[in-house]
């Protein structure tokens, strides 16, 4: 029995168990049905606002509002918004806090990860409790805002990166990951006179790119996502990331970006196909990004999360 | 040393075995730790290796974890001591840095303290967040787990695939591009609200409506984060082994028999492990999304008591007051982190650490 249903399985996988009864119609067309509608709250908020963005102001204007049917489909406000002026400044500012911030997140936490990976070493067990020990109790915003402040860190870019730079989370899923490669790797390299700087390099990381590549991405999210750091350090309108800049554009009611008021109050351009532009372009990196990593998350969740 | 054998990936308290250095380490520095192997592992302990020793074989793992140790100490060790304020009547004017002003301001001891219980606004935003952290307890947690078994109920691998894909998305969107979109859809100038209007209603603003604001941002979390909440339970659910089904077809147990039987209850430690967590961290229920849509509802409905740290420390430079506030935040989660700890082991789950 059990050999017809491996020889099943193997036939067409992966194939319905043999023991399961064939699902009832009405089952099918219902989980369908959830699931569909499930991914259509999703998506359909999405479409809305790229739409929006994509639309013509005569079509925005006979809307009234968010349009859902496109209609003249046009790139104005991105070529508007793209050519200079404030939200270039944004992007360029969210770009390049994003990357050097996820470098360096990565840079310093894969080398705790791999400093931690091997139990018995030297401090082994205190410098994980330290680490490990920020998990359960966080300073409170007041402290740390007196702390960047007295560091004169506040007005710099180094104030977006510096104070949230290590995620305990994530390393210690790159450590579970680390210790989870086969020891006899590492030994015979260790014989062959290669330093723990080498076997980093040359074994562990080129056999942990899945979890390499996913911890990246939760780095750069956070980068790119985060705006509150932004509105309590820096205080020059010039330094503020994208996301700040969509706060200003709808939380607050301004209706254009610095440089295209002129040309939504004179007609030219829809106040809210341009938000909705700069809506886009936030979420265009990370939508881009993560259906690359997708395979990996649940491996990469896996190793670190479910285990502790 | 035999990483993996020693090893124990939650890294709380490795057993005393683990300690031991094993061949690895031997054939790192033969002569300095020669191998006795005639005794048990347990008796190679540490203490037999001088530290002279242990330090030149380990340096250079030292070396690497101290980058992220430096961070920690800087931004999370000496920030606690910063909390000292909250015993002061701190004035950041009485020197010209804001650490060095701490020496000079005016200890007052409990009385930021006693001044919070005095405070109504106070008093509303434990509420407000009481509130919320029960209705995301009843209204979200419950989501991830029931789209996991939809989700791990479809056979079809390219079903599976593209309906997580999709439910994953919007976990990777900031909480400001979230806002957005809720706000541009229910809100008063949003499609819904001009669809209503043309057809003859008026009036409809789900965004600065302050008794449904503790709903729309249960929904807003939802939408954000019910698919990724559902990759834990989906691991889990894998891990089952199919036999188990298969044994329990055999019995004669039918679909929901098994789900009965079979899936619910090898999702139970990790319903348990994410209960507790979740219990930890009742007193933060959020705070990006609450400070975003403070000029939508006003505060009276969306201050918690994160957002009442901020609101009273960095926006009315009152920094003792709220860092009296945040520390005593701090400090009974920390008692709830623990005590639904407990909780869990009295149940016989694992929770977040062991016993």
């Amino acid at each position: 029995m059990s050999l017809d249903t491996q020889l099943i399985r193997s036939l067409k996988a992966p194939a319905r168990p043999v023991w399961e009864e064939p699902p009832s119609r009405a089952g099918l067309a219902a989980k369908g049905g959830f699931l569909a509608l499930c991914c259509l709250g999703v998506l359909g908020p999405l479409w809305i606002v790229i739409v929006t963005s994509l639309s013509p102001k005569p079509v925005i204007d006979q809307v009234g509002g968010l349009v859902v049917i496109p209609q003249g489909i046009t790139f104005v406000n991105y070529t508007e918004l793209l050519s200079g002026g404030q939200v270039s400044r944004a992007i360029m500012v969210s770009v390049g806090v994003t990357l050097v911030g996820t470098l360096f997140s990565m840079t310093v936490s894969v080398l705790a990860a791999y400093g931690l990976s091997r139990p018995g070493s030297l401090g082994h067990r205190f410098f994980l409790m330290a680490i490990m020990a920020t998990m359960f109790f966080g300073a409170g915003l007041i402290p740390t805002y007196l702390l960047v402040q007295s560091l004169g860190l506040t007005d710099t870019y180094l104030s977006l990166i510096l104070p949230s730079a290590v995620s305990v989370f994530n390393i210690l899923v790159l450590r579970a990951f680390f210790m989870g490669i086969s020891p006899e790797l590492t030994e015979s390299a260790r014989i062959d006179g290669a330093g723990e700087t080498r076997i980093l390099l040359t074994i562990i990381m080129p056999l942990s790119r899945a979890v390499l590549a996913v911890i990246s991405l939760f780095y750069a999210v956070g980068y790119w996502s985060a705006w509150f750091n932004a509105s309590i350090y820096l205080s020059d309108q010039q330094m503020m990331p994208l996301q700040n800049v969509l706060i200003q554009l709808v939380q607050k009611n301004t209706e254009a970006p610095t440089g295209l008021q002129q040309a939504v109050r004179t007609g030219q351009l829809s106040a809210l196909g341009l938000q909705m532009a700069v809506m886009v372009l936030a979420l265009i990196p990370v939508a881009v990004a993560s259906p690359f990593v997708q395979r990996h998350f649940k491996k990469g969740m896996l190793t670190g999360a479910v285990k502790g | 040393m035999s990483v993996t054998a020693g090893s124990r990936p939650d890294g709380t308290r490795p057993p005393a075995a683990a300690e031991a250095p094993g061949p690895a380490v031997a054939a790192a520095a033969p002569a300095k730790a020669p191998a006795e192997e005639s005794e048990p592992r347990r008796a190679v302990a540490l203490r037999k290796v001088p530290f002279r020793v242990r330090w030149r074989r380990d340096r250079a793992l030292i070396l690497m974890t101290s980058p992220v140790i430096v961070l920690l100490l800087l931004f999370n060790y000496v920030p606690l001591l910063g909390n000292v304020v909250a015993f002061q009547e701190y004035d950041p004017y009485l020197s010209s840095n804001g650490v060095t002003a701490i020496l000079h301001s005016p200890w007052v001891g409990l009385e930021q303290f006693s001044r919070m219980l005095d405070d109504p606004l106070f008093w509303s935003a434990t509420k407000n967040t009481i509130v919320l952290f029960v209705l995301q307890l009843v209204l979200f947690f419950p989501v991830p787990i029931v789209l996991a078994l939809v989700i791990n109920s479809v056979i079809r691998p390219r079903v599976r695939a593209v309906a997580q894909a999709i439910m994953y998305l919007p976990h990777f969107f900031s909480w400001v591009l979230v806002v957005t979109v809720f706000q541009q859809i229910l809100g008063g100038a949003g499609i819904i609200a001009q669809t209503l209007e043309k057809h003859g209603w008026s009036g409809f603003d789900l965004m600065t409506d302050a008794d449904l604001f503790k709903y729309l941002v249960t929904a807003q979390a939802v939408w954000k984060d019910a698919g990724w909440g559902i990759i834990v339970f989906l691991a889990a659910l894998s891990a089952v082994s199919t036999d188990l089904y298969e044994a329990a077809a055999m019995d004669g147990a039918g679909r929901w028999r098994r789900m009965w039987h079979i899936t619910l209850p090898a999702l139970r430690p990790v319903i348990a492990l994410l209960l507790v967590l979740r219990v930890g961290d009742a007193l933060s229920v959020g705070f990006e999304q609450f400070l975003l849509q403070r000029y939508a509802v006003g505060a009276g409905a969306s201050e918690v008591l994160d957002t009442y740290v901020w609101n009273m420390g960095i926006q009315n430079g009152d920094f003792s007051y709220a860092a009296a506030v945040g520390l005593a935040k701090g400090v009974i989660g920390v008692c709830l982190v623990l005590g639904a700890n407990k909780f869990a082991h009295l149940l016989g789950e694992q929770g977040v650490y062991k016993k």
